[in-house]
């Protein structure tokens, strides 16, 4: 049965996307670690609204990230263990539309989900009030990098037994530039400044990420596969 | 000379930390032929699949589909191939009839799938999720890509895990079906196949032939 390429995007983003939903509790698990490590904060910091302002949009853009990260390594893993991965990389289809299937369904069960309680964690960490719009945009466009970053990283651990450490090591500074922009977006735009400055490079490390990642991640699969 | 075989293998090597696996010299297969692909426990006879598949690749040898390396027609032979191996790539989250859907990628319709699911005995059971079912009925589900797919060739990993009898005969009857209607199947089990003209080849891992000589 032959098959476009925007079938095999869609067919793996509605699969990925229903075994998601399946296991809810899994899926939601990055969202609960974000929300739950931002109410620590205040506790632990102090709960003093212009000192917590000062470093709001750091903790939210460290624990997008963390989160992000965390749930990258089971992108493939799965798919790895049941043999579904195999059967990707012996079908006729071209490896990369699947691929980025699979990464778009990531985002949309995190990044995106994310990005949208992010206006309440600003609310608990007093972000000031010109942040939150610049944040929000950050990281719609920050988060989507970072899937297709860790993914990078999932692709070439996913043969390894316990690889989450390893994942950790290979996308760290992958993750840099991302953090850096991100947290400078929402920084200028806390301090007046024009915001869509840092957003407009995070929005072209997404165009190039787009571009790229997924040929790195099928070609990675393939090598990690064949051995 | 007539037309190329289906497939032929010439000289295939593969090693492993510096020791065969697989020494094949000269293997074909025709339209109309199974072949069962025999041998002891590590003997090989899944990474002969893979390579077969290209989810191996060999270093040595060439594979031919109707007499071009499969290096040169992929798309082609890929398309033209089904593998089904001991992980049946099933996701046990999903029902059966999801499970037949996203295997078929292009979008079979549920109807199709449905159908394929019941004449494997899957009747009733198509929209519970697939870890409820037994080991042989999610089996079954992955068995019941032979029936949705139009590939020529079958390359099956010990189908008969946890299948029952009538299992089994069902899937003979598969078999019989497909190369009946110009397909081929290599298939590696250890049970015999109550069918004719099953052509034997037995495998003998390198490390049982050193022993042997």
């Amino acid at each position: 049965m032959r098959s476009s390429a925007s079938n095999g995007f869609c067919a793996y983003l509605r699969r990925d996307l229903r075994l998601s939903h399946r296991r809810l509790g899994e899926a939601a698990s990055p969202l609960i670690f974000f929300i739950m490590v931002s109410t620590l904060v205040p506790l632990g910091i102090t709960p003093d609204p212009a000192s917590l302002a000062l470093v709001a949009s750091g903790i939210i853009w460290v624990l997008a990230l963390l989160a992000t990260m965390l749930s990258a390594n089971d992108l493939f893993a799965g798919d790895y263990q049941d043999g579904s991965l195999e059967q990707l990389l012996i079908s006729p289809q071209v490896l990369v539309m699947p691929v980025l299937g699979k990464v778009t369904a990531h985002w949309l069960v995190t990044g995106l989900p994310l990005t949208i309680v992010s206006p309440l964690l600003g609310l608990m960490l007093s972000l000031p009030e010109a942040g939150y719009l610049p944040m929000m945009a950050s990281l719609a466009l920050g988060t989507a990098c970072l899937s297709l970053l860790g993914a990078v990283g999932a692709a070439l651990t996913v043969s390894l037994q316990k690889g989450g450490m390893m994942l950790a090591l290979v996308v760290m500074p992958l993750y840099m530039p991302v953090i850096i922009f991100g947290g400078a977006t929402v920084q200028f735009g806390i301090d007046g400044l024009a915001w869509t400055g840092p957003l407009a490079i995070l929005g072209a490390m997404l165009a190039a990420a787009i571009a790229l990642c997924p040929l790195a991640i099928a070609g990675v699969l393939r090598l990690t596969s064949i051995n | 000379m007539g037309n190329p075989s289906l497939i032929k293998i010439e000289n295939l090597r593969f090693e492993r930390d510096d020791t065969a696996v697989i020494s094949c010299d000269n293997l074909y297969l025709d339209a109309g032929d199974i072949l069962q692909v025999e041998g002891p426990n590590g003997s090989g006879k899944t990474t002969l699949l893979r390579l077969l598949t290209t989810a191996l690749q060999a270093r040595e040898g060439t594979i031919l589909y109707c007499g071009k390396s499969i290096a040169e027609c992929r798309f082609e032979y890929l398309s033209d191939i089904l593998f089904i191996g001991h992980q049946s790539a099933v996701k046990l989250t999903l029902t059966a009839e999801e499970n037949l859907d996203w295997m078929a990628s292009s979008g079979i319709g549920s109807s199709s799938a449905v159908k394929a699911l019941e004449s494997l005995g899957l009747a009733g059971y198509t929209d519970i999720p697939c870890y409820k079912l037994s080991a042989g009925q999610q089996r079954r589900v992955a068995l019941a890509r032979l029936l949705i797919s139009d590939a020529r060739i079958w390359y099956l990993d010990e189908p008969f895990t946890a299948i029952d009898r009538d299992g089994v005969r069902l899937l003979e009857r598969c078999m019989k079906d497909h190369v009946s209607s110009g397909g081929a199947v290599v298939v590696s089990t250890h049970q015999d196949l109550d069918l004719q003209g099953v052509r034997h080849y037995p495998m003998l891992g390198e490390s049982l032939l050193r022993a042997y000589s």
